[in-house]
């Protein structure tokens, strides 16, 4: 049920809103209108930031019986270690950090791409990873927003 | 919350020593979890009662829990001045105190339909509206309209200015309270717009939920607090 509707509805209005906010975009730049061009980013980078990490977050996710849940080996596993010590310690990070997450957003594995580095980090609302650094991949996102497990889980996102 | 004691060591003689020494930041008490005037069910068919016992029992008590635990590490924090963790807290202080103040406010905005909820104000507030609104239904659209675009989780309110003496309507991000949008605003009503507070019953449909909770919002509460700042 929690599937169907993050997926049919909550992604589905965020691409709306989004193909929404880009026409009145290309409409305000059309007409010089800076004051509406300006008013819109917000729209866009909601919409927009919704659009993209729910995208990832379907990618980021799989059935048991296709591998879901397996760790991680080869070069990854070998980063985790060396970043995190373990995998248990990766994963007590991230849930520690998506539960502390206030109101809504999301907890990422992240890849500094130019440190070399493995990160966890949060955003807020639909802020995509890119706005905690430039140089920031996403490796995998939870989507700790309510949405995201209410139905089943209520009020107790540690879960 | 008051200051049980406040004691200052005197400043060491000319060595600069400096930091006064702050007492504890509340005495023994702390705070818990108000009752709600109602029974669970008694929002039904706006609110389930599944909702209400939730939000009250588990949501605004855990807020309640987390306050006085980030209070407790506050004073431990006073006591031995140090300063990093004091402003490290804040963050949680703001978050969960917040929560339970907006809480607080929220089940006293709320009243059964057979207890006057949903009935129109009137009088001194009634004319207010009028005045700063156009009409009842004017203001019901903005608040509704700033419920659906808020983005991700927070609150929308009715606001008082109290020194301009005009009514708003505000939103807040996640669990801050309306007093950060404007230190002279006074709540008349919150409604809680994050999902936990309707998606049990209304999934991912925000603006029905908007559009029903006026039939329990308790316009007589709001009166009242209106005439209080407006003898």
């Amino acid at each position: 049920e929690i599937m169907q509707l993050h997926h049919q509805k909550h992604h589905q209005t965020y691409i709306t809103n989004y193909n929404k906010a880009l026409e009145q975009l290309q409409d305000a730049v059309t007409k010089g209108d800076s004051a509406s061009v300006v008013k819109l980013q917000s729209a866009i980078k909601f919409n927009g930031g919704g659009h993209i990490n729910h995208s990832i977050f379907w990618n980021n996710l799989a059935p048991v019986r296709e591998g879901g849940g397996e760790p991680p080996k080869g070069s990854l596993g070998w980063a985790i270690d060396t970043h995190f010590g373990s995998l248990e310690a990766l994963v007590q990070k991230i849930t520690a950090e998506g539960a502390a997450v206030q109101g809504s957003g999301w907890v990422w594995l992240g890849l500094d791409k130019e440190l070399k580095k493995l990160v966890v980090e949060t955003t807020a609302n639909q802020d995509p990873l890119v706005t905690k650094g430039a140089n920031l991949v996403p490796l995998l996102g939870i989507d700790v927003w309510e949405h995201a497990y209410y139905l089943q889980y209520k009020n107790v996102r540690p879960e | 919350m008051a200051l049980r004691s406040v004691s200052k060591k005197s400043l060491g003689l000319g060595l600069g020593l400096g930091l006064a020494q702050l007492g504890h930041v509340r005495g023994l008490q702390s705070f818990s979890l108000p009752d709600l005037p109602y029974d669970y069910g008694a929002l039904e068919p706006v609110i389930s009662g599944e909702i209400m016992q939730l939000h009250h029992q588990k949501h605004h008590q855990t807020y309640i829990t987390n306050y006085n635990k980030a209070l407790d590490q506050l004073d431990q924090a006073l006591a031995k001045s140090d300063s990093s963790s004091i402003v490290q807290l804040q963050s949680a202080i703001k978050f969960n105190g917040g929560g339970h103040v907006n809480h607080s406010i929220f089940w006293k905005n709320l009243t059964p339909i057979r207890e006057g909820g949903g009935e129109p104000p009137t009088a001194s507030l009634g004319w207010a509206i009028d005045k700063d609104f156009g009409s009842l239904e004017v203001l019901i659209q903005r608040v509704n309209a700033e419920g659906a675009a808020l983005q991700g989780s927070g609150w929308v309110w009715l606001a008082l200015d109290k020194e301009l003496k005009k009514l708003s309507v505000e939103t807040t991000a996640n669990q801050d309270p309306l007093v950060t949008k404007g230190s002279a605003l006074v709540p008349l009503f919150g409604i809680d717009v994050w999902e936990h507070a309707y998606y049990l019953q209304y999934k991912n449909v925000k603006a029905d939920y908007l559009k029903n909770i006026w039939k329990v919002i308790n316009w007589k509460y709001a009166s009242e607090v209106y005439e209080k700042e407006n003898p």
